[in-house]
């Protein structure tokens, strides 16, 4: 027998449901089943649309979720769900217009947004085109209103549109009804996959299913045909804001349907879930504050906070303009590991000829280009041309893996590739749907097999004979750069022509850099910031996957070949650099003798290295420059100055840099950060930053880039700290990585400092286990060298022997309810020094769990 | 919290106040002024009233309730061995006879003590909350025979009579027989090994704060009831590295060899069954029960406790450690230990 209503499912209140007969089009009357939240003289309506074969169960969290004052109502389309099965198939118009006639029974009206997913997307758009007056925002996820260019439409559903194949799979058969509810990532849960299959319990309850496939207009000529390209059109005019959700994993409407929607409603905000498929409402369900929080921000009656910018009234020179400058100077301006010198004037032209022939190849302003080379003159020359003709550079190192490396690539959408051959290879592995440009020495037959339509040197040809492009507006986007993944998937991040040019004069000012300076960089980032900032630069002979391949040697040859007085390098850089500089020549020692500033970025550096460097660069100031990806520099510190402070709980990263204002947003008892932003001393929470350099936002990440900007103008930097009655910063740890314990938060830097300055410590971790609220603190040490060999597999952990736990206990100054040893702490490919907590937690929370044993007889102990 | 300026005085029934926490429960009310009764099978030599008699007996009960404010119910056999009516008469119909006593006397408010193990059935807790006693889980007959009584109790819960239940988890202290003296003693003997990895996350509760605990329960039961409390110290530590403090306090070997888990498990089971096979009313060396005990993570979410009962643990792991090596160190095993301190008695309630 045939249920007539959803019966206890996850997750979903029966209170919601409710049936209203509708007169149809066709004459007859048809009974909908309906998830209201009843909200009496709402703000406004949500009005939920599903697709096939889901029904409205798949809006439950939005409707639990629903913004403050609004109506949720998300219907099962007629012939889905609990609704009446209508004896005839419906069409595309039809279905549009059910939906008209279903508001109109509910007393829909006034602001209303639509949510869809699936073919839910179209024909909640059609509602939208039909109902101009009542809309203010549409919301669209995992969906089509057309088939890209090319494309042939789905191919799963095309597959299930084949006629006899379609009987089978859709209605005869519940490979499909099962089959959507299969594709998500992580699976889910059982009980969830039968409460989507529970109203399409047999053939006839589900033929609607594959009527509704059968209404897909994938040729020309289709009875849907015209409608669904009506509507394609006609939200080309459709004023309101949108948000596009999407999970990029999905097998039926790929990148290409996102690309597609994001150019008819241009204007629209978009977060893709990473890791997220098809039915995007559950791989991410944290859909659903983000759909709250959007339509309160953007279609509510208030106006929203606008997230990001601070200080933006500076007018910086452009990133290219001390090259610009110099362009007559012979004297080297960039020394590749191995290569000849490149002078200023030979750069400055080499970036003019390339803009100009990037220009002239089709590259237009604002196309994305990723950048797949190795750092090297090539790199640097492509990066201000590309600058120059006004496109955007996307630079994901190698150092987020190539997993990593191709999911942020595949997210940022590149237009072009420009790499060399290996990463051109690499671009094609990865599927990049770009144009593909050759950097190094290219026969036209690497080009061919490469799919290369250019190389660099054809297009420096080329640009010789063409105009120079017309400069881009100070705020055109120009650079997508990515997080180190060390916490989550990495994030893109976006920079304006105005933001990177803030960034050279803050850098330059902070560190009173000159022409008269050079410049070491075995830092990746700054590898090309050499020419930007007017200094001349080199690049020592190392891979930027394994920063700790750097020697001393190797630093010295580099810094000798621009006679350098600065040096930037990766703390694991820098930690080698010691270890090896007793192999260095006189000549060697010399060259490192005349460096005057030595710059730690990426991580904080142990002062008892930053003095042991002190022999090897005897007239260098070392200093630490804290900053993120989105924001760099935000403080400084130099030697002197964390000596001067001492002690304290944390890391001490110095004073902001001149031109970054640094607030705290306080930590409730969870370890959210969530008090107003403060600049009293000793108040630990999140560090946030305004400043002109500070990114754009983050890419196609709306959701993020709203909590990040939360306060306007302030960027959240994820980190935890406080501020000290000096003035300087203190660096805690990571948000996520707050303790919350029964006394409250605890922060994990303090604790490891004292822990790791014990000699039996090589380097030490503090992470919580337990319940968010009720954790307790647990220390993970390695033990120095030959003691940690003797350790089992570098991830294992174990109980720490009595005499080392009561060591750690004693400079801890926080309750340990455990100390566990491990041959090594798991960190972060780029830096090699971001401990991950979150994966040494579960390891702990392993351990410490113990040995569960099977209590198979326990009746026998039953008299 | 600390005592209130004035106090008012309450009639407070504790049965089994033989044992540890009974004992030193009843003297700290009798401290703060409160007019303590107690009840157990023999003389507990109290400065105090005291009824003698069996929990099992109705009448009893009904005569040590008459004209209470508040019962504190302890009185439990607490072991490995002993037949599941032994249990059940002492646990079950123990607490039957006083929940019903309390309706028929006219007492307001229950204390119940209860075990966390009511609702253990032996995944690790980490950080848990209480949960709900489960006596189809429950491990071991004084686990599951617990877990029936708690419910007993919770069901009384009503308008005229406030029961609160408390969970002391792993009681230890000077002259505690339970825990202390067992592991002492084998481990003396050269006979304690550690079992499994020794990793496993265990909280305890040294003996004042229990204590606390029950006299501040009852004060608070009334405006907080119906519910069962996990009573901890909040500090969990490794099981190695407190079998290894509790023997140093008391100067004796630490643990020494390893015993596998599952090895353990499979020897508890064959010494359970010869104990029970011949009748043995020893506790034997190796149960399932004490294997799991040691061998899984076992500690709780204090925070409900804290609040509902306005109570905090005083008494550090390492104050606790050091009391106790004083104690060792000091007057010794079998001497009166005087006030703050317990003697040596027979076992009753507290366990976990």
């Amino acid at each position: 027998m045939t249920a007539s209503s959803p019966i206890e499912l996850p997750g979903l209140d029966p209170s919601w449901s409710r049936w209203v007969p509708v007169p149809g089009a066709d004459g007859g009357k048809h009974r909908w089943h309906v998830l209201d939240n009843g909200v009496p003289d709402p703000v406004g309506t949500l009005l939920c649309v599903h697709g096939n074969p889901t029904w409205s169960y798949l809006w439950r969290r939005l409707v639990a979720a629903a913004p403050p004052g609004w109506r949720v109502v998300a219907p099962d389309q007629l012939g889905m769900g609990w609704s009446d099965r209508p004896a005839a198939p419906r069409t595309l118009a039809q279905r549009v217009a059910d939906l008209g006639a279903l508001t109109a029974e509910l007393g829909v009206s006034g602001p209303v947004v639509t949510v869809a997913h699936d073919w839910g997307g179209i024909i909640s758009l059609g509602w939208a085109l039909e109902h101009r007056q009542d809309v203010r925002g549409v919301v669209l996820t995992n969906t089509a209103v057309a088939m890209p260019e090319g494309d042939l439409g789905p191919a799963l559903i095309r597959l299930a549109h084949a006629p006899g194949l379609r009987t089978a799979v859709t209605q005869a058969s519940s490979v499909f009804v099962r089959g959507a509810t299969a594709l998500s990532r992580p699976p889910l849960p059982r009980e969830v996959r039968r409460a989507y299959a529970q109203p399409y319990d047999s053939a006839e309850r589900r033929r609607a299913v594959g009527e509704f496939v059968a209404d897909i207009p994938f040729r020309p000529g289709h009875a849907s045909r015209p409608a669904q390209e009506a509507i394609a059109e006609g939200i080309r005019s459709l004023d309101v804001p949108a948000l596009l959700l999407w999970g990029p994993r999905d097998p039926v409407f790929g990148e290409k349907y996102l690309a597609d929607l994001r150019e008819r409603l241009p204007r629209a905000d978009v977060h893709r879930y990473e890791g997220a498929s098809h039915l995007l409402p559950e791989d991410a369900p944290q859909y659903a504050e983000a759909v709250a929080t959007w339509v309160t921000d953007r279609c509510g009656a208030s106006n929203a906070p606008t997230p990001g910018r601070g200080g933006a009234s500076a007018q910086p020179a452009r990133p290219w303009a001390a090259l610009a400058d110099r362009a007559g100077d012979d004297s080297p301006a960039v020394v590749a590991a191995g290569g000849v010198p490149v002078s200023w004037a030979r750069l400055a032209r080499r970036v003019s000829d390339l803009a100009a022939g990037l220009a002239a190849a089709g590259i237009r302003p604002g196309d994305r280009v990723a950048l797949l080379l190795e750092p090297s003159t090539d790199l640097t020359a492509a990066v201000y041309a590309t600058w120059r003709a006004g496109a955007v550079i996307v630079v994901a190192d190698k150092g987020l893996g190539l997993r990593g490396m191709r999911r942020a690539l595949r997210g940022a959408a590149p237009d072009h590739v420009l790499g060399s051959a290996a990463g051109l290879a690499a671009a094609r592995a990865m599927g990049l749907p770009a144009t593909r440009i050759l950097a190094g020495p290219a026969s036209a037959r690497l080009r061919r097999a490469l799919g290369a339509g250019h190389d660099l040197a054809s297009l420096e040809v080329l640009g010789r004979t063409s105009s120079a492009p017309a400069e881009p507006p100070l705020d055109a986007d120009c650079a997508v750069v990515f997080t180190s993944g060390a916490t989550g998937p990495a994030k893109g991040v976006v920079y304006t022509q105005r933001q990177v040019g803030a960034q050279l004069e803050l850098v330059r000012t902070a560190y009173r850099l000159t022409p008269g300076d050079s410049l070491v960089a075995a830092f990746a980032p700054f590898s090309v910031l050499g020419p930007g900032l007017g200094i001349a630069s080199s690049v020592p002979d190392v891979d930027v996957t394994a920063p700790a391949t750097l020697t001393a040697a190797k630093l010295a040859d580099a810094a000798a070949a621009v006679d350098a007085t600065v040096v930037f390098a990766a703390p694991a850089a820098l930690r080698r650099v010691a270890a090896t500089s007793s192999d260095l020549t006189e000549e060697q020692r010399s060259a490192l003798g005349r460096v005057r500033l030595l710059m730690s970025a990426g991580a904080p550096v142990p002062t008892p290295l930053l003095r042991r460097l002190g022999e090897t660069f005897p007239a260098a100031e070392p200093h630490t420059p804290y900053g993120m990806t989105e924001a760099l520099p935000v403080t400084d510190v130099s030697l002197g100055e964390i000596e001067a402070a001492g002690p304290g709980n944390g890391i001490c990263v110095g004073r902001p840099v001149p031109g970054v204002e640094v607030r705290i947003s306080p930590l409730s008892p969870l370890g959210t950060a969530d008090g107003a932003l403060t600049g009293s001393p000793d108040v630990p929470g999140e560090v946030c930053v305004r400043a002109a350099h500070v990114k754009d936002r983050y890419d196609a990440l709306w959701a993020t880039e709203r909590a990040a900007g939360r306060d306007p103008g302030w960027h959240r930097t994820g980190d935890v700290g406080h501020l000290d009655g000096e003035g300087r910063l203190w660096i805690e740890g990571r948000l996520a990585h707050v303790l919350t314990t029964a006394d409250g938060p605890m922060t994990p830097v303090g604790p490891e400092l004292r822990i790791e300055f014990l000699d039996a410590v090589a380097a030490a971790a503090i992470v919580g286990v337990g319940p968010v609220g009720a954790q307790v603190a647990v220390a993970v040490v390695v033990p120095p060298g030959r003691a940690r060999r003797r350790l089992p597999r570098a991830d294992r952990l174990t109980v720490a022997p009595a005499e080392l736990a009561g060591t750690v206990r004693e400079v801890a100054e926080i309750d340990l309810a455990a100390v566990l040893v491990a041959g090594a702490l798991p960190v972060d490919i780029r830096h090699q020094s971001k401990v991950d907590r979150a994966v040494l937690a579960r390891r702990a929370t392993r351990v410490l769990s113990g040995t569960p044993v099977r209590w198979a007889s326990r009746r026998s102990t039953r008299p | 919290m600390g005592l209130p300026a004035e106090h008012e005085t309450v009639k407070v029934l504790v049965t089994g106040a033989s044992g540890m926490l009974g004992r030193v429960t009843t003297q700290q009310l009798l401290a703060r002024g409160d007019e303590v009764t107690v009840l157990q099978r023999r003389p507990a030599g109290l400065p105090c009233a005291e009824v003698l008699g069996d929990v099992a007996d109705p009448s009893v009960v009904a005569r040590a309730a008459a004209g209470q404010d508040a019962v504190v119910h302890l009185a439990a056999k607490v072991d490995v061995t002993g037949t599941w009516d032994e249990y059940e008469r002492a646990n079950v119909q123990g607490t039957r006879n006083v929940v019903a006593a309390c309706a028929a006397e006219g007492v307001g408010r229950l204390v119940h003590v209860s075990s966390p193990s009511v609702s253990h059935a032996g995944s690790p807790l980490f950080g848990a909350a209480a949960g709900s006693a489960d006596p189809a889980r429950a491990r071991g007959s004084y686990s599951r025979s617990k877990a029936v009584a708690e419910q007993v109790a919770l069901d009384a819960d009503s308008a005229g009579l406030a029961v609160l239940v408390l969970r002391p988890h792993l009681v230890w202290g000077p002259g505690d027989e339970q825990l202390v003296a067992r592991i002492v003693a084998r481990a003396g003997a050269g006979r304690l090994p550690l079992v499994g990895s020794g990793a496993a996350l265990i909280d305890t509760t040294y003996v004042d704060n229990a204590v606390a605990a029950l006299v501040a329960a009852v004060d608070a039961c009334g405006p907080v009831h119906g519910e069962a409390l996990v009573v901890s110290n909040g500090e969990p530590r490794p099981v190695a590295e407190i079998l290894r403090r509790l023997c140093s306090a008391a100067g004796v070997p630490p643990p020494r060899g390893r015993v596998p888990a599952h090895a353990a498990w499979l020897a508890g089971a064959v010494v359970e069954g010869i104990w029970s096979a011949t009748g043995r009313c020893s506790t034997p060396p190796l149960t399932r029960f004490l294997t799991e005990q040691l061998t899984t993570a076992h500690w709780f979410d204090q925070r409900r406790t804290r609040t509902a009962l306005g109570w905090r643990p005083e008494i550090g792991l390492e104050e606790g450690f050091a009391r106790l090596a004083a104690w060792y160190g000091g007057a010794g095993t079998g001497a009166d230990p005087g006030a703050g301190a317990v003697g040596s008695v027979p076992p009753a309630a507290a366990s976990g």
